[in-house]
This record gives structure tokens, sequence and C-alpha cells, in this order.
């Protein structure tokens, strides 16, 4: 056989050896890749089928708690009267009164009293509880959570010579109103300190 | 046989350089891919495990239902207690 015949034969199983080198190497590869893609079809198979009740499920809990906005809205407005309800609800959350009732479009018109100057503030203080709900966590102010050691009671603990725990008789929380006996008059109380009520006659005693 | 050696020469220096390199590419490409592929594969069974909660809905489902319910009562209630305020 002449020599270059021999060369050609070698280079040709070089090429070959080449060939079959590296497609072995990439088959190699390509089983990973199916093995995996299997995986990762498999798994979003199971979030595909985890997630397929999702929508109806949270639907429903929208619609009842679109439900419950709408009673307590209303309630609320039915009791208070538009305006005391987005003062109200401005005076817990300040700013919120902006955004208005739902079921109340013309809320969003309405300049909030300043409720907070003529309820009682032990009054705003207990519906303030009220914001350890979460829905109380996206408040303005932050969530105001009660803090029973701090409170002013446990302050009180630190007088043992029997320091009085409140006065005998307090002012009872004003009637609001255009009717009401004793009229807010704001140019007159605002930044200064609240004018105390008489006490009635079954407080003195 | 001029002819043959100009053959050779040309298996060796051009055709074997460009089999290795195309194949080397190829071989690249596909091992480039599997790193990849495993990590979608990771994060779809971890996307798996986050949502074995979702059956939980059910139960806040059931949760809102009845708060709703409550809530609803009572108002009903203080409906009745409370007096409407005026023009109401």
């Amino acid at each position: 056989m002449p020599a270059a015949g021999v060369v050609m034969i070698i280079a040709v199983v070089l090429i070959v050896a080449a060939i079959v080198v590296y497609l072995v190497g990439t088959i190699v590869a390509l089983r990973k890749i199916t093995t995996s893609l299997d995986d990762a079809i498999g798994a979003v198979g199971e979030i595909l089928q985890k997630t397929e009740p999702v929508a109806d499920v949270v639907a429903d809990i929208n619609a009842n708690l679109d439900a419950g906005v709408d009673l307590l809205e209303g309630l609320l407005v039915k009791k208070a009267g538009l305006t005391d309800a987005v003062g109200l609800i401005d005076g817990l959350y300040p700013g919120a009164a902006a955004a208005g009732l739902r079921k109340f479009p013309k809320s969003t018109l309405i300049k909030a009293p300043r409720i907070a100057e003529v309820y009682t503030r032990g009054t705003l203080t207990l519906a303030r509880l009220g914001r350890e709900a979460p829905i109380a966590a996206a408040s303005p102010n932050g969530p105001a959570l009660r803090n029973p050691a701090y409170g002013s009671s446990a302050a009180r603990t630190l007088y043992p010579d029997g320091r009085a725990v409140h006065a005998k008789a307090l002012p009872r929380s004003p009637v609001i109103g255009t009717n009401s006996p004793v009229q807010y008059d704001p140019d007159e109380e605002v930044g200064g300190p609240r004018r105390r009520m008489p006490a009635t006659s079954s407080e003195r005693s | 046989m001029t002819l043959e050696w100009i053959g050779d020469v040309l298996l060796i220096v051009v055709i074997l350089p460009v089999v290795v390199y195309l194949l080397f590419g190829v071989f690249t490409a596909a091992n480039g891919i599997v790193p990849s592929v495993e990590r979608i594969a990771r994060a779809a069974r971890a996307g798996s495990a986050d949502l074995d909660a979702v059956p939980l809905l059910l139960t806040t489902q059931d949760q809102v239902a009845k708060t709703i319910q409550a809530a609803a009562n009572y108002g009903g209630s203080l409906d009745v207690i409370l007096d409407d305020a005026e023009g109401a």
C-alpha cells in the first residue's frame, strides 16, 4: 500500500474518532438535559395542579371581604352619618379620609371634621385599640399596638402612698351635633387645653 | 500520487480541524445548557414545595366567611341597639 493511502486512512480514522468523542459527549449532555427537563415539567405540572383552585378561593374570599367592608361602611354611615363617619376614620387613620368610602363616592368630597377634638381622648384610645387588627398595619402612623409594660396604670404603682387613680367625677363625653347643649367652637379651643365640661349631679355624688 | 498527498494534507490540515471545531462548539453548547436546565428543575421543585400551603386557603376561606357572618350578626344587633344618625 502506498504511503499516501496509509496517511489518508490515519486521517480518516482521526476524524471519525473526533466525531465519536464529541458526539458521545453531546449525547450525554443532552440526556442530562432531558432528565432535568422531565423533572422541571413534572414540578411545573404540580404547580399548575396546586394553583388550579386558588383563583376561585381567592375570588370567594375577596367577595366575602367586600361584603364585610360594605356592611361595616354602611353601618358606620347609617349610625354616625356620612360626615362624622369620615371624620372618625380620619381621626383614627390620619389621611385615610382622602380615599373615602367605597360605597359612598361623595365621601371623598367631604372635609373630614376633626373628630379627635370633639370626642374625648379615651374614646379615640378605645377606638385605636382596633389598630391591632392586621388591616391597620397600613396606617400612616404605623402599627400602634398596646404596650402593657408601659401603660399608665403601671406608672401609678410607683406611688405607694395612695395616689388617686382617677378623679371622683369625670366629665362625660360631649354630645356632638348642631343641637348639642354645648357647642364646640374650633376657634376657641384649637391649640389650647380642652374645656372641661361641668360634671352632672349624679357624677358628683 | 501527488494528488493523493495533496488530498491527505487537505484532510489533515483543513477537514480535521473544521470537524473538531464544529463538534467542540456543539459539545460546549450542550454542556452549557445542562446547569441552566438543572437550575430550572430545582426552581420548579422549590416552587411546587412552596405551594404545599395552598390548601390552607380553604381554611382561610372558611374562616373569612365565618368572620363576616359574625360581623354581620354584630352589625345587625348594633343596628337595632343604636339610633340612626339624623337624616340617615
